[in-house]
C-alpha cells in the first residue's frame, strides 16, 4: 500500500509544478523558471521546519509567497522578451537559482548534529513529518489537499473572465491590447499565480523526500514542468494531472520492469501520444 | 476630436506615410481611400498605437497620443478592426465580447473581484445587445474560428464596439464580403453614426465608402493627395490618375 502511497504523492507534487506551468503556458509564455520557484519554496520552507521550528503549513505558505515575489521580479524584466528569448533568460535565471543553492551553506547545531542547506552535499533531514509521526497516508493526503485546492482555483479561474483574458493574450497579443487589456499585467499576473503555485509544491517536495539538493532542481525539471500541461493539452486543468500519471504512474513505474529499455520507450511513447492527441491528452480535436 | 499633424511613418528608406495632416471631426464618418501600400493601414496602426511615429503628432480630443500604450488608447476610446481578422478562435462568440469590455465605465463600475473573477454574468445585457446588433445570438456559444467569414467580421465589429469607442477605427471593414453583407454593414455604420460613434472608414469598395463618408481623404504614396467630400473627391483629376482611373 505504502507504494501507491508513495506514487500518490509523487503524482500530486507533479501535478503542482505542471499546473504552475499551466498558467503560464494560457498566456502563450514558456517559461523555464518554474523549477527555480520549484527550488525556492523548497528550501524556504524546509528551512523553516527545520531550522525555526515551525510549523508545516505556515513553512508552505512563506515558501509560496517566496515563490510568487521572485516570479512576479522575474517576470517583470523577462516577459519583455518572446518566445525563444524568453525560453532562454527563463533557463538562465533556473540555472541561477540551481547554482545558487549549490553554493548556499547555512547550517546551525541541533540537538548535537549540524542542519540545514549545505552546498553541494544539499539539504538533509527535513523530517517534519516523521517528526510529529504522520503516515505516509496521511502525508498523500496532505499533498491532495494542495493539488486539489489548486486545481480548483485554477478552474474557477478558467470560468472567470479572468480566464478568457489569460487565454486571448495567449492567442494573439495584438488583438488582446487593441481591445484593452494590458499584456504586462496579465502576464505578470499569471507568473506570479504560477509562481506561487510551484513555491508551495517544492515546500511540499522537501518535506516529503526530506533530502533535497541543488542537482532536484535542473533543467529536466523545467523542463517536464511544461512538458505536463503541454502534453495534457491547455484546455483544462485536468489535462495537465492525466499527463502527470501518464508520465509517472504509467511511464515512470509500469514500465520499470523493462529496465535499461524503459528510456528508450519513454521518448517513443510520449512521442506516439503527441502524435494521436496532438492538442493533448485532453485537448480538443481538429482545429 | 481627433487631428493628425505632419504624422510620418518611416520603415527604413521607405516613407509609408509623409507628413499626413487629417482633422475628424465628432461625430463624422471620414473615409480614408488610396491604393494598396499608400499608408491607410499605417495610419490606422499609428493611431492605435501598434507603431511608433517616426514624426508628427496625433491628438485625441485634447490629449496626444505619443506615449500612450495601445491599451490605454482603448480606454481613451479608440477602438479598432483589422484589416486580417483577428479574433480569439479558441474562445467563443461570447467570450470574444467578454474580454473586450474594457471602457473606463466597466472599469469604474466594477470592482476587481467582480470585473476580473465575476462569474458569466457581469456585462451580460450589454453583450446581448451587442449580440443582437450583429445579428450573432445564435453562435454565441461556438467557438470564434468556426464562424463563417461574415460573421467573423460581424464579431470583430462587435468586439470593437463592446468597450463604448468614442472613435472607432475600420480598417477595409468590406474586404471579402457580398453585395448583402456590403450593404448590411452599410447600414451598421450608420446605425453607428446615429448613436453618436466618429468612424474612421478605410475601404477599397467605394459603393460603400462614398455612400456613408461625409468627408474623403485620398492617400497615394503616404501623402495626402485630395480631400473632400465624395462628390469633389471623384471628380478630383488627381484622384482619378492616382487611384480611381478611367473616365
Amino acid at each position: 500500500m505504502d507504494f501507491y502511497f508513495g506514487l500518490a504523492q509523487t503524482v500530486g507534487i507533479h501535478t503542482l509544478l505542471g499546473l504552475s506551468a499551466y498558467i503560464v503556458l494560457l498566456t502563450g509564455q514558456v517559461s523555464l523558471a518554474q523549477a527555480a520557484f520549484f527550488a525556492i519554496g523548497a528550501y524556504s520552507a524546509g528551512m523553516l521546519t527545520v531550522l525555526a521550528g515551525w510549523h508545516v503549513v505556515p513553512a508552505l505558505g512563506v515558501g509560496s509567497m517566496l515563490g510568487a515575489v521572485t516570479a512576479c521580479a522575474v517576470g517583470f524584466p523577462a516577459l519583455r522578451v518572446k518566445g525563444l528569448m524568453l525560453v532562454v533568460a527563463t533557463l538562465a535565471f533556473g540555472e541561477g537559482v540551481r547554482l545558487f543553492f549549490f553554493n548556499f551553506d547555512y547550517q546551525v547545531a541541533k540537538g548535537g548534529i549540524r542542519v540545514g542547506p549545505l552546498g553541494g552535499e544539499g539539504f538533509r533531514q527535513i523530517r517534519f513529518f516523521q517528526e510529529h509521526g504522520w503516515t505516509t497516508g496521511e502525508v498523500m493526503l496532505f499533498i491532495w489537499v494542495f493539488v486539489i485546492a489548486v486545481m480548483a482555483l485554477l478552474w474557477w479561474f478558467d470560468r472567470s473572465r479572468y480566464g478568457a483574458v489569460l487565454r486571448s493574450v495567449g492567442e494573439d497579443e495584438v488583438a488582446a491590447q487593441s481591445v484593452g487589456i494590458n499584456l504586462t499585467a496579465v502576464k505578470l499576473s499569471a507568473m506570479t499565480v504560477g509562481g506561487a503555485i510551484a513555491g508551495a509544491g517544492g515546500g511540499l517536495y522537501a518535506h516529503y523526500t526530506t533530502h533535497i539538493e541543488h542537482a532536484n532542481f535542473n533543467v529536466l525539471l523545467a523542463t517536464f514542468a511544461i512538458a505536463y500541461p503541454i502534453v495534457g493539452g491547455l484546455r483544462t486543468v485536468f489535462g495537465t494531472l492525466a499527463a502527470v500519471i501518464f508520465v509517472q504512474a504509467f511511464l515512470v513505474e509500469g514500465l520499470r520492469f523493462l529496465g535499461d529499455w524503459r528510456n528508450l520507450l519513454f521518448g517513443a511513447l510520449i512521442i506516439l501520444a503527441m502524435n494521436l492527441r496532438p492538442h493533448g491528452l485532453f485537448g480538443r480535436h481538429g482545429a | 476630436m481627433l487631428e493628425l499633424k505632419a504624422l510620418s511613418r518611416y520603415f527604413g528608406g521607405v516613407r509609408a506615410l509623409d507628413g499626413l495632416d487629417l482633422t475628424v471631426n465628432e461625430g463624422e464618418i471620414v473615409g480614408l481611400i488610396g491604393p494598396n501600400g499608400s499608408g491607410k493601414s499605417t495610419t490606422v496602426n499609428l493611431i492605435a498605437g501598434l507603431l511608433p511615429l517616426t514624426a508628427g503628432e496625433i491628438v485625441f480630443r485634447k490629449q496626444p497620443l505619443r506615449d500612450v500604450p495601445v491599451h490605454r488608447r482603448l480606454q481613451l476610446g479608440i477602438a479598432r478592426t483589422f484589416q486580417n481578422i483577428r479574433l480569439f478562435g479558441q474562445l467563443s462568440v461570447w467570450q470574444n465580447l467578454w474580454v473586450a469590455q474594457n471602457s473606463p465605465e466597466d472599469r469604474s463600475r466594477r470592482g476587481f473581484f467582480s470585473r476580473w473573477l465575476g462569474g458569466q454574468t457581469r456585462g451580460r445585457e450589454e453583450i446581448a445587445q451587442l449580440l443582437e446588433f450583429s445579428a450573432l445570438g445564435h453562435k454565441q456559444n461556438e467557438l470564434a474560428a468556426n464562424l463563417s467569414f461574415g460573421e467573423q467580421r460581424r464579431l470583430e465589429l462587435a468586439r470593437a464596439l463592446a468597450a463604448r469607442p468614442k472613435l472607432l477605427l475600420l480598417d477595409e471593414p468590406a474586404a471579402g464580403m457580398n453585395a448583402e453583407e456590403i450593404g448590411q454593414l452599410r447600414q451598421r455604420i450608420v446605425d453607428l453614426r446615429a448613436k453618436g460613434i466618429t468612424i474612421v472608414l478605410i475601404e477599397h469598395v467605394m459603393e460603400l465608402v462614398m455612400g456613408v463618408a461625409d468627408r474623403i481623404a485620398v492617400l497615394n504614396f503616404g501623402q495626402k493627395i485630395a480631400e473632400g467630400t465624395p462628390a469633389q473627391v471623384q471628380s478630383d483629376p488627381a484622384v482619378k490618375k492616382a487611384y480611381l482611373g478611367g473616365s
